[in-house]
């Protein structure tokens, strides 16, 4: 296939957010963090059970060692970053706003540790329930940002057929880079990853979807295709691309049903970021205790991809950045679309946090809305299709039966339509609202 | 390391996601329309002379002043909602709908029409199910016909044997004249397809005068007259994504094919669908007034609707209407139609299948 | 004028008149439906607030529960004893009886104790709880953005220093308050209990401290000397709404609370109008 005249694929619907602020990082080399003297591994994640500590305070722990086991099967496990002793099982708060359960390490200073797994070579030949356990043992999550265990994406049910591997490199959110960073930086083990993942599923040739502003990326890749038998398709730039059905759409022109899941469509979508890290764990042994993380924002001194360890609080990733030039308005985990505002400095990054981003005040959008013009830009770039404009008049009006007659629960958040709003309106957040209250009153009526 | 600042975190804000957006907002796209009305000002001065600009001027003033009236007694933000520009498009609007010689009392009682009873008793700008510069007009047309059909001829109307022409002058003071719609609308219909219902209208189909009807040289409402204009207008309209490019194109489209049609088979009802395009407020009501944002469908389709539908009840009203201009009626009663229209051409969101695959597939 | 003009106008709308109620009562035979007349005379009977208190959808819905038997009259929190007495009266059926509760916002931050971040967005409890857990500190309290006094069919709540308050008069007991209240601060307590404790959060007295002034420190002192009347879940104390005798004026001026949380529903009223600087007005 002659590379330079492939398609570049898209889907219908989405943004094109302007000034997307990669150009801050997507040129610097990801940097290593230097070790702290305390971590505090987060045991709740966004989806799923959290993990059961194994280790108590007072404990001795090793890097790579098993410091708390998953609970049930929609669970991960998690393992120390850094050689020390435990400092406690502490309450700190979350990502989520929310005082959270974590393990502290404190470290030693040493950083040591043996792979507590053994390293798996052949592994093009070997079973793949091999793998698919390696998968479990070394707590791989999907790392995009919903932090779902990789595990149960790989067990689909009997009768489902998947045909399709996606590894979601399309990065679409503003000021990210650090899977563009890893792409670059790393092909081959995303690539390795990517094929190790088909091995699993028994896909025969993953794609990889990068879109076309990481041009660097994508030739990187590419000098692994026959080598791992990949295939890396070009994206447009476009938000939200790196959405799991926008991108399923638009590489295999296939619709994930309404309330579906991507196996339905035949497909599984796996973040570059969790392939690199499967890379690592079926090469080297290793199970997930660092990724990386862009530090990033108008207002940080130094912005760069980092590679963090888990449990490091956000105010030492700024330390590493070199610092704020004036106070930030917003501290925001994951990217400034769909990520989600923080209280404090202190909480800890986790396995899905992309990026840690500081706007200035002056960024931050304004919600004072007055009221709605029907403009109809909202609807334009709703990449589901829906009327955030007549949801969110219908939510304000408390008309909740009218917002789920409209599909609200069809919305996926990804803020295209709050982003074009000329009024600012916080229709996202509208949405939300209207999603919680329907959800309960679903549940009331199941029971 | 030394000498880092670090962030405290005592300015943080909470807020739902999506955290950034575009720079726009209701002022900028209100300037934008306001941008696009410019050529159509210029012509309107142009043709009609300086006193044209001072009524647009007195307009937007006294919808402005209707408009902070209106938000200081009922306690909203004045700054604010007339910040918004709103209010100065409703009246630039509102003045390219009045002749030139309009009395000074009729732009502060179409202020009033326009903004309280055209938007404010609704809820304010968003919720009004009508365009209020129109409300206004029809207002005005139905209460003081007089003061608003009291047109004077342009700059360049001299030649004798233009339509209307013969009554200049019939006026004491003032002088006066008819609109080529006019015209039309007093000229007998003649049935059938012979000579004379050929000729019926030959006057308004004069290539000259089309020609000059385009350049906006004709008697007729402030900004209706000059289509080269109002075109200039939606190039900027659509190159700034203010509008949907679909609404004129199908509004105009279809005034074409309908008189069209009538014109082929009865001509000596209806002049040639040239004459109706390059007249009238056609290309104002469709470039400007039947794509204002909040009395208009939201959906692509629900435009080519809405579009069809005015155009379609443009011509009849013209044709066989009472009022030799349909229009502004045909636009607010389209605007009527709206929530209608937007209830039927919703989009299917992703992931649907619509009913009768589905149908098919469980078959 | 014609007089015939006249005659004929009014034989015409005469006719028309006749022809039209003619074809109405054809229309009310023809689609004739059977209901039973006990719906229609308990739907009189009903306040018709449509609250949702008696948990059907409306009092149409409960009229036909009363008529099936489904409910009893003492369903309906709205009506006053002697209208509930009304009801099993005209349906024949008994009255029943539902203990009677009222809504009661178990914080009082007004007092100006709780730290809040800046927030910016939807003024709504529910929508800003799902932003980062609330911009308050306090993940228990009230957020004071009105979702309850929005969702109240009686008016009755009000919010006064960002936090709600609970008019007793205007009360009925629907419970919607409660439903919505996405921090869980709004319970429905029997309605002849007037002392309550106004903290929600179980967590530590110190870390309430830290954030808040008006939180329950978990002293125990009222447990230490009304044993029973009073229950202590995490570091929280509450009032035990089981026992008969509720706390007494007299209880809780022996108690004297240090945190200042035992307060009557009245005096919480009055503090947060001083707080306000309303004035009390609903006295």
């Amino acid at each position: 296939m002659n590379k330079s005249s492939r398609s570049v694929m898209t889907f219908s619907g989405g943004i094109h957010p302007v000034g997307d602020g990669k150009d801050l990082t997507n040129k610097l080399a990801v940097r290593t963090a230097p070790l702290l003297e305390r971590y505090f591994v987060l045991l709740a994640e966004n989806s799923g059970k959290p993990p059961v500590p194994v280790v108590k305070k007072g404990d001795k722990v090793s890097k790579y060692q098993l410091i708390a086991q998953a609970d049930g099967f929609v669970s991960a496990n998690l393992h120390a970053p850094t050689s020390g002793v435990v400092g406690g099982i502490v309450e700190v708060p979350g990502p989520m706003g929310i005082p959270s359960q974590a393990v502290e390490i404190l470290a030693d200073g040493e950083d040591r540790g043996d792979p507590p797994f053994e390293p798996i070579y052949n592994w093009e030949n070997i079973d793949p329930e091999i793998l698919k356990k390696r998968v479990i043992e070394a707590g791989l999550v999907g790392m995009g940002g919903a932090s779902f265990p990789t595990h149960v994406k790989l067990a689909p049910p009997p009768g489902k057929k998947i045909d399709t591997l996606i590894l979601n490199g399309a990065e679409c959110e503003p000021y990210l880079t650090a899977d563009h960073r890893l792409m670059f930086e790393k092909p081959e083990k995303v690539a390795r990853g990517a094929a190790i993942f088909g091995r699993i599923l028994g896909v025969r040739r993953p794609c990889i979807g990068v879109e076309i502003n990481k041009g660097d990326a994508i030739e990187a890749l590419e000098k692994f295709e026959d080598r791992y038998g990949i295939s890396v398709v070009p994206l447009q730039v476009r938000y939200p691309q790196g959405s799991e059905k926008q991108l399923i759409s638009a590489i295999t022109k296939r619709a994930v049903r309404s309330g579906g899941l991507p196996m339905d469509a035949g497909c599984v979508v796996q973040n570059v970021g969790t392939a690199a890290a499967l890379s690592d764990a079926v090469i080297k042994g290793i199970p997930l205790v660092e990724r990386i993380v862009t530090v990033t924002g108008d207002v940080v001194v130094s912005p760069g991809n980092w590679k963090l360890k888990l449990g490091t609080p956000a105010i030492e990733a700024v330390k590493f950045a070199g610092g704020v030039t004036e106070e930030p308005g917003k501290l925001i985990f994951g990217g400034p679309m769909m990520g989600f505002a923080q209280k404090s400095f202190d909480v800890p990054i986790a396995k899905n946090t992309s990026g840690i981003l500081l706007l200035p005040t002056r960024l931050a959008v304004n919600y004072e809305a007055s009221g709605c013009i029907r403009c109809g830009r909202c609807v334009q770039g709703c990449p589901m299709h829906l009327m955030p404009c007549l949801l969110s008049t219908a939510i304000e009006a408390d008309r909740m039966d009218l917002a789920y007659q409209n599909h609200v629960m069809d919305c996926m958040e990804c803020g295209s339509c709050a982003y074009v709003c000329p009024d600012h309106r916080p229709l996202v957040q509208n949405i939300r609202r209207a999603k919680a209250e329907l959800r309960k009153e679903l549940a009331n009526k199941g029971k | 390391m030394e000498n880092i600042k670090l962030p405290t975190g005592k300015k943080l804000v909470l807020s739902s996601s999506p955290h950034l957006s575009t720079g726009a907002n209701l002022r900028t796209i209100m300037g934008g329309v306001l941008l696009a009305l410019l050529p159509a000002v210029a012509a309107s001065t142009w043709f009609f002379g300086f006193r044209a600009l001072l009524v647009i001027v007195y307009t937007v003033f006294c919808c402005v002043a209707a408009e902070a009236l209106w938000c200081w007694a009922v306690g909203k933000a004045v700054w604010r909602t007339v910040g918004d520009l709103s209010a100065a498009l409703t009246g630039v609007l509102l003045a390219l709908c009045l002749p030139v010689s309009v009395p000074l009392y009729v732009p502060p009682i179409g202020a009033i029409l326009a903004i309280w009873l055209g938007k404010q008793v609704y809820g304010g700008l968003g919720n009004n199910p009508f365009n209020p510069a129109l409300v206004a007009r029809v207002g005005l047309l139905i209460a003081l016909p007089a003061a608003m059909t009291l047109w004077t001829p342009s700059r360049g109307m001299v030649v004798s044997d233009y339509p209307g022409r013969t009554e200049f002058f019939n006026g004491a003071d003032a002088v006066t004249c008819a609109t080529p719609l006019g015209v039309v609308g007093t000229t007998p219909k003649v049935m059938g397809k012979d000579q004379a219902a050929a000729n019926n209208f030959h006057k308004v189909e004069d290539r000259e005068f089309l020609k000059r009807c385009f350049w906006g040289d004709r008697a007729g409402c402030l900004g209706e007259t000059s289509v080269f204009a109002l075109l200039l207008g939606y190039v900027i309209l659509v190159a700034l994504n203010l509008i949907n490019w679909r609404v004129p194109l199908f509004f105009i489209g279809s005034v074409a094919i309908f008189t069209g049609i009538v014109h082929y088979f009865l001509p000596g009802v209806t002049p040639s669908p040239l004459f109706h395009i390059l007249n009238g407020g056609l290309f104002l009501g469709a470039v400007f007034m039947a794509t204002d944002m909040v009395t208009s469908p939201i959906t692509g389709a629900g435009c080519v609707v809405f579009a069809v539908g005015c155009g379609v009840m443009t011509s009849v009203i013209r044709i066989w209407g009472n009022y030799p201009e349909g229009v502004s009626f045909a636009i607010l009663f389209m605007n009527a139609l709206v929530p209608l229209i937007d209830r039927w051409c919703g989009h299917r969101p992703f992931g649907y299948v619509p009913k009768r695959r589905k149908e098919e597939s469980a078959e | 004028m014609d007089i015939l003009t006249v005659i004929y106008a009014i034989l015409l709308m005469g006719v028309l008149g006749l022809v039209l109620g003619g074809i109405i009562a054809i229309f009310v035979r023809v689609f004739h439906v059977k209901s039973d007349p006990r719906i229609d005379l308990a739907l009189e009977l009903l306040p018709g607030a449509n609250c949702g208190g008696c948990g059907k959808a409306g009092c149409a819905d409960f009229a036909k529960a009363l008529a099936s038997g489904k409910a009893v009259p003492a369903n309906c929190p709205v009506s006053s004893s002697e209208q509930i007495a009304a009801i099993s009266l005209a349906l024949g059926i008994d009255a029943g009886k539902v203990e009677c509760k009222q809504a009661v916002v178990f914080c009082r931050s007004f007092i100006g104790g709780v730290q809040r971040m800046n927030y910016n967005g939807v003024q709504d409890c529910v929508a800003a709880n799902m932003v980062a857990g609330g911009p308050d500190a306090c993940r228990f309290g009230c957020l004071g953005l009105g979702t309850c006094a929005r969702k109240c069919p009686f008016g009755a709540i009000e919010i006064i220093g960002q936090v709600a308050v609970v008019h007793r008069e205007l009360c009925v007991g629907c419970g919607k308050c409660a439903e919505v209240c996405p921090r869980g601060v709004i319970k429905m307590v029997p309605a002849d209990a007037d002392y309550h404790i106004y903290c929600n959060s179980p967590e530590k007295g110190a870390v309430k401290r830290s954030i808040c002034q008006a939180g329950c420190i978990g002293c125990r002192k009222c447990e230490k000397l009304f044993g029973d009347k009073f229950k202590i879940s995490g570091f929280l104390a509450q009032v035990n709404y089981d026992k008969a005798e509720s706390v007494s004026a007299a209880d809780a001026a022996s108690i004297n609370c240090p945190a200042g949380c035992l307060l009557s529903e009245n005096d919480r009223l009055k503090a947060a109008y001083e707080k306000a600087g309303k004035g009390a007005k609903n006295e």
